[in-house]
């Protein structure tokens, strides 16, 4: 157990990663992420939201322990990873899975479900035979709505379609029943009709087993739907630009890039989508990460943009309410 | 409303090594001069497949046109069948009556080339009789049309500007040889938010200043929301539904476009639990009898199982493919 009732089941501090780009002769340094900070306890759910390159899914790769981070921690119950036993780590890893976005590539074609869903039983010790690993298969296929179970069993990935196969490496997730899933974009690539019931099924299990979740997504609307009374966090060009709750701020975002994002983004309403009215950018163009801009990353496309000030000085992330933080200088900091 | 091209009948079949997969099923439709149809469909629907169809754009020996014509209505009257037509008119046809703008069509710029000479060949190849001069005007107007800086970009090679960039001069191009038609295949997958609302102002802009008629074909409510006149749905291979934007999003008389509507999240409004579409898009090559929504449709009665439902009408412009629309939404 944890040191105590209040230790986070995950935490990162001030948590930097960078990486080596560029030709063989002239390698840069480009930084990913930069002091990102992050904390939730069971059950909790953090959608993390930003656009390619913001920096998300190097940020759910340092969570689940797949990249170790230059600078910063990460703890789980308390403890940094990367200074965990042997023992403590594969805990850790077993604990803490990761759900991809392409579930045509995530699942081995040359392998039938069973054999896909058993490995890793047989391999933490969760099954000792074949009738053991069926039973608990056929538990977990049915969890995730692939019925009758004994069908799916024998079937390869290329004869089940791509909500079935999302559905099948989500039930690989939940096989090793862990604490926490960081997933990186579950639903982005399944088709609209079912992406409800995928995301409905993540939620369902946060309810029964007090799964916390990492969410990773571009999609606003589906990270609003997801983390309602949880936790938003709004990432630009490697940085938290804001976090808070996630309703608070879909209702009253703060930082300008949230609320460009915000007034940008198509609705699946006619009425509602055409009265909307754009937060015109400064420039439509994202600034190359190779020249990340000084001061606030978001000045030149900033329609608030104070010469002197956003140019030169970077703002942190300072908490303007309870709960919500900010990194604006609109806002002091 | 005078239709610039009328779909009739059209079936397409791909060969696989599994079967026929019946990629387009007895489609008909009409497209009106001046609107922006959407044809909404989720992956495997045949919107993509259709929409190469009405190009003849097809890959030769894999696919199949079964049944079915497409004909286009020339400005001075004359028809033509576009099934029928032949390599060199295809060729102009294909730029001068209806162009087309895929998804990830910024790709296809020629990495070595410059945008300025990428575009003046198009002109030149087409034997468009304009001068030198006169060509690179239109090009300029056309990139400002799509927002862009044309002293910056003319000059740049593909790698030097944005996926947001590429697609707009990809978009400027197309309409080069002052086409008819345009037909946008997801145009803005794969590009960020904000660079998609961009492109959707871009044509925008196009419509009313050029009133261009435009296929836009999407698996993205949200888009056709923002942008359509009138929405096609489209259902393993068919279209199922088609009215105006209001008809289709706020009186839905398809089961299938009603489940739709109702398992897409929104940000604005309060909901509550989502519901999905119970079970899985069909097989394509081993499709069920009668309605091919059937499995998946909580309204099934006998009938749905045994005899396809043909497109009925429902009020002025607005058409379903269900029996029972009457008894599960209602009449107008």
């Amino acid at each position: 157990m944890g040191k105590s009732e209040n230790t986070p089941l995950l935490e990162l501090r001030g948590v930097y990663k960078a990486y080596k780009v560029g030709g063989f002769l002239r390698k840069v340094k480009v930084n990913a992420i930069e002091d990102i900070w992050l904390s939730l306890g069971e059950a909790d759910i953090i959608s993390l939201v930003g656009e390619s390159g913001c920096g998300k899914t190097t940020t759910g790769k340092v969570a689940v322990g797949l990249l170790k981070p230059d600078k910063g921690e990460v703890l789980y119950k308390g403890k940094n990873i990367w200074e965990m036993t042997k023992e403590e780590f594969k805990e850790f890893r077993r604990n803490v899975q990761m759900m991809h976005q392409d579930p045509y590539s995530s699942l081995n074609p040359m392998l039938t479900v069973y054999k896909t869903l058993s490995a890793p039983l047989f391999r933490h010790g969760l099954a000792s035979d074949r009738e053991e690993a069926v039973e608990r298969i056929a538990r977990l296929l049915r969890l995730v709505g692939l019925t009758p179970p004994e069908e799916y069993m024998e079937k390869y990935p290329h004869q089940l379609s791509g909500g079935e196969r999302q559905r099948v490496a989500f039930a690989r997730t939940l096989s090793l029943n862990p604490k926490l899933i960081v997933a990186d974009e579950p639903v982005s690539m399944i088709d609209v009709s079912l992406r409800a019931s995928i995301l409905n099924l993540m939620l369902d299990m946060r309810e029964k087993f007090k799964v916390s979740y990492v969410y990773i997504t571009h999609d606003l609307i589906t990270a609003r739907y997801f983390s309602r009374k949880h936790l938003l966090m709004i990432m630009y060009l490697g940085s938290i630009v804001e976090t808070g709750q996630t309703d608070r701020i879909i209702k009253e975002p703060l930082h300008p890039y949230t609320q460009v994002l915000l007034s940008a983004l198509p609705e699946p309403d006619p009425r509602i989508t055409r009265s909307k009215k754009l937060i015109a950018l400064r420039s439509l163009d994202v600034p190359s990460l190779l020249r990340m801009p000084t001061g606030c990353k978001f000045h030149p496309r900033c329609p608030f943009f104070k010469k002197g000030l956003c140019d030169v000085k970077r703002p942190t992330l300072i908490e303007v309410e309870s709960g919500r933080r900010v990194a604006c200088h609109l806002y002091g900091s | 409303m005078r239709p610039i091209l009328s779909i009739k009948g059209l079936s397409v079949e791909y060969l696989s090594p599994r079967g026929r997969v019946k990629a387009v099923r007895n489609v008909n439709l009409e497209v009106y001069k001046g609107e922006i149809l959407f044809l909404v469909g989720e992956s495997g629907a045949g919107k993509s497949t259709l929409g190469l169809t009405l190009l003849k754009l097809l890959p030769e020996g894999i696919a199949k046109v079964v049944g079915g014509e497409v004909i286009y209505h020339r400005d001075d009257g004359g028809n033509l069948n576009i099934l029928k037509l032949r390599k060199g008119r295809l060729r102009r046809f294909r730029w001068k009556e209806v162009a087309m703008v895929f998804q990830g069509a910024m790709n296809s710029l020629n990495p070595i080339m410059k945008i300025k000479d990428q575009m003046y060949d198009v002109i030149k190849d087409h034997g468009v009789r304009l001068s030198k001069r006169e060509a690179y005007k239109k090009i300029e107007e056309l990139l400002a049309m799509v927002r862009l800086d044309a002293k910056r970009v003319l000059k740049s090679y593909p790698h030097q500007l944005s996926g947001g960039m590429k697609q707009r001069v990809m978009i400027a191009m197309s309409l080069l040889l002052d086409p008819k038609l345009l037909i946008l295949d997801e145009p803005t997958t794969a590009l960020d938010v904000l660079t998609q609302k961009n492109i959707m102002n871009v044509l925008k802009d196009i419509r009313d200043k050029l009133h261009l008629t435009m296929i836009f074909i999407t698996h993205d409510l949200s888009l056709a929301a923002e942008l359509a006149d009138r929405i096609a749905i489209m259902y393993a291979g068919s279209i199922v539904e088609v009215g105006s934007v209001e008809q289709i999003f706020y009186r839905p008389k398809h089961p299938y476009t009603h489940g739709l509507l109702k398992s897409v999240p929104k940000l604005t409004s309060e909901i509550g639990k989502l519901e999905s579409i119970p079970g899985f898009p069909p097989d394509m090559i081993n499709l069920p009898p009668g309605c091919k929504f059937h499995p998946r449709c909580v309204f099934r009665r006998d009938i749905c199982m045994e005899k396809e439902p043909f497109l009925q009408k429902v009020e002025e412009n607005h058409y379903t493919a269900c029996w029972r629309w009457r008894d599960i939404f209602g009449e107008e």
